[in-house]
């Protein structure tokens, strides 16, 4: 397959410990002053526009916050976050609400342009051609198919510029920024918003709700399969600044869409704050796929800086025959805090969760799912792939509970570790809580070392040390990476090789 | 082509030495094979020679075309020619064997400098090489190894040293656990790469694979060190015999 060959020339190029996205943009910022208080929030609601409700929602939030204490029981290990060092609000300043790309600031899309993001929409549209490269991917099980893809990008605490909104409009999708959203679509925010995670959930979905400065929203009305896929581009540029996105993704009656997320942060000496929550709801017969690929600064090899990531994600399968897809590859921050989650509310109901957690150097990963059945023939899996390098601790943590009215819940669980040097740790913490006698829930974990046997038998076919074991590593994640949307799976596949980097020797 | 000089060898983990001191030359277009009782070294020396490094050379020097190999990793010498037919290849899960082949052939032409393969060039090798040893297009989608039958990796392994082209293929215990028409399968396969620009090394316990591939020379290896060659009847002499009486000889 050709990606793991442009994984292989990928990681070839890059000098050791080096993070391609590590560069930082002078861009003229508009900031609050450090610290959070009511005042801060009150200055955040009024740079958005926004209406009374939505600053009464954020004060609500706030206080709630500070009578909670932030949550110890996952492993990994960090100093104390001073919550009054931080800017909760840095937006470039040529903003706000740029109606096309022509009216963004340059210097801003050339960030964009080095991330490779797509925003121009002629690239989007040449698409990927079929060629005669078909059988031997239809070979690999691995097609692409030509696809376009509608971006939302966001910088610090906007969105700046959102792409095919008309011909979205025209199959009546709303995709923009949560920001205009609140602005435009009030009555459906209101409705939804906080409705999957409550301004109460927890110590940092609670903060997301008091400071949240932008994120995503997307409405797919009833029956509609949205054209195209969606995605947005995060990206804290900002030093000192806290990214705190939400993301909101409705999907009425029978609509589908697939969602994809990408972040990406400078390389700093000291460590990010990035808190966000995510919410989705699919109501009866909806589908949503949501797929993260997620990148941000994970630190130097000393394990100095890096991003501290403390994100919420939740859908809510509401409707009967729903179905919710998180797919996740994670390779980047410091510390990864996040268990994308389903409510398998409506009878019929579906969860899955495919994650990739890649962890190196000094990184700590505690990520997994919660699969909560209510309805009742609810169905979830959950397939896992944890790979651990250099002197990093990855674990699994995930919780499968069905409920007593959810006759015939059936979980499918499976989680793999890979284990790369022995300085590394995996960990798998399951819980499982069966309430009904008509649940079934599967359970398989393996950990695994590369083992020196198989690098020998993939070195003496020519192939070096390095791509060896990016070889080996694709392969042990292919389940997963089958799951992302076809024009993603390649830059996963690439992200990971990357990640490994220097895990060698 | 290959030279191997007064070569000693140990496990790196325990220090055991089980090369003591192997004199073996082989030459362009020459087949050799390497006979020997359990125990005599035979596959910790095609191990060596593929620059496994669990082991370690102490003495000695293994010459490839006059150069010496003992610095290069084991990338750098199959990139150079040599192969190696696992006894026991290893399961490579989520690595479809026909990706396998296309990463390992494109990093040996990337290594020479030449440009990849393009995709129908490598199809019509791949399905030119699987028809000769009677395998199935299918079979290449699955992961490489993965839930193969024992016949089917041996043949895996001749399919990808037809590929790759190698100036010397050592081919270790490749008749283990194959059957009558698997083992003449493979051998057809190993003999149809016979040519005068290139060494094989079959090694081997039985003298049945050498009915089938027949070699120039025999060579008797015994507690690391080669204590008998001839020629093929040699092998013959064993296979009535047994090892007793060579070992007997040189004691």
């Amino acid at each position: 397959m050709p990606a793991v060959q442009e994984t292989i020339d990928r990681v070839r190029k890059i000098d050791v410990d080096q993070y391609k996205y590590g560069f930082q943009t002078e861009i003229e910022m508009d900031k609050a002053p450090k610290g959070l208080s009511e005042d801060i929030i009150r200055l955040i609601s009024e740079k958005k526009g926004e209406p009374d409700w939505m600053l009464e929602w954020r004060l609500g939030a706030f206080r709630r916050w500070l009578t909670l204490e932030e949550p110890t029981w996952a492993r990994v290990r960090y100093p104390k976050i001073d919550f009054q060092d931080i800017h909760y609000y840095a937006a470039p300043k040529s903003t706000p609400g740029p109606t096309s790309l022509s009216e963004v600031d340059p210097e801003l899309l050339k960030v964009y342009e080095k991330l490779g993001i797509p925003l121009k929409e002629q690239e989007i549209l040449a698409g990927v051609q079929k060629t005669e490269e078909s059988e031997l991917e239809e070979a690999n099980d691995n097609v692409y198919k030509s696809g376009r893809v509608a971006v939302d990008a966001v910088f610090d605490s906007v969105s700046v510029v959102t792409t095919f909104k008309k011909e979205l409009a025209q199959a009546g999708v709303i995709f923009c920024s949560i920001s205009e959203a609140i602005r435009e679509h009030p009555e459906l925010v209101q409705k939804y918003l906080g409705s999957v995670v409550p301004t109460t959930d927890n110590f940092y979905a609670t903060l997301n709700s008091a400071v949240f400065t932008d994120g995503s929203f997307v409405f797919v009305p009833k029956g509609v399969r949205c054209p195209m896929e969606l995605s947005t581009y995060f990206r804290i540029n900002e030093k000192n600044t806290g990214q705190f996105e939400r993301t909101l993704i409705i999907a009425e009656e029978g609509a589908y869409v697939s969602y994809l997320e990408g972040c990406t942060a400078p390389q700093r000496d000291e460590n990010q704050l990035h808190a966000a929550v995510v919410e989705l709801i699919a109501l009866d017969d909806a589908e949503i796929k949501y797929s993260t690929v997620q990148n941000w600064y994970p630190g130097d090899a000393e394990g100095k800086g890096g991003v501290y990531n403390f994100v919420t994600k939740r859908g809510d399968c509401r409707g009967d025959r729903s179905k919710i897809s998180w797919t996740q590859v994670e390779t980047g921050s410091a510390i990864t805090w996040k268990y994308p989650s389903c409510i398998l509310r409506g009878d019929d109901s579906s969860g899955e969760f495919y994650s990739i957690a890649v962890s190196n150097g000094y990184q700590q990963v505690d990520s997994g799912t919660k699969m909560i059945h209510l309805g009742q023939n609810t169905s979830s899996r959950i397939i896992s792939k944890g790979i651990a390098a250099g002197f990093s601790q990855n674990t699994y943590r995930g919780q499968v509970s069905a409920h007593r009215k959810a006759a015939n819940a059936r979980n499918f669980t499976n989680c793999d570790s890979l284990l790369i040097g022995d300085q590394c740790g995996a960990h798998t913490v399951p819980y499982m809580e069966a309430k009904n006698s008509t649940a079934q829930f599967e359970h398989e974990a393996t950990t695994s070392k590369i083992s020196e046997d198989q690098k020998f038998y993939v070195m003496q076919r020519g192939i070096p040390e390095e791509e060896a074991i990016a070889l080996i590593v694709n392969g042990f994640v292919k389940d997963v990476i089958q799951q992302l949307p076809m024009e993603f799976a390649v830059e996963a596949q690439k992200l990971i090789g990357i990640s490994l980097e220097g895990s060698v020797g | 082509m290959l030279e191997i000089k007064n070569l000693h060898a140990r496990i790196v983990d325990d220090g055991t030495e089980i090369i003591r001191g192997l004199n073996l030359t082989v030459k362009a277009g020459e087949v050799a094979a390497i006979m020997g009782p359990n125990g005599s070294g035979k596959s910790t020396l095609s191990y060596i020679l593929a620059g496994r490094e669990d082991y370690e050379v102490t003495e000695g020097d293994i010459l490839y075309n006059d150069q010496s190999i003992l610095e290069m990793d084991p990338a750098e010498r199959a990139t150079a020619g040599i192969f190696l037919a696992f006894q026991y290849p290893m399961e490579i899960p989520g690595v479809a064997t026909m990706e396998f082949l296309k990463v390992a052939m494109n990093e040996q032409r990337k290594a020479r400098g030449e440009e990849p393969l393009k995709v129908p060039e490598f199809l019509k090798r791949v399905k030119e090489a699987a028809a000769l040893l009677n395998m199935d297009m299918n079979m290449l989608k699955r992961p490489l190894n993965v839930g193969f039958s024992g016949g089917e990796k041996k043949r895996a392994e001749i399919l990808q040293m037809k590929l790759l082209e190698p100036k010397l293929c050592v081919l270790d215990e490749t008749d283990s656990g194959l059957d009558i028409d698997a083992l003449k399968i493979v051998a057809d396969g190993v003999n149809a790469l016979r040519s005068p620009e290139r060494a094989i090394v079959v090694i081997t316990h039985y003298q049945r694979l050498l009915e089938h591939i027949v070699p120039d020379s025999v060579h008797v290896l015994y507690k690391g060190q080669v204590i008998k060659s001839g020629d093929k009847s040699l092998a013959l002499d064993l296979e009535t015999n047994g090892y007793a009486g060579v070992i007997g000889e040189a004691a």
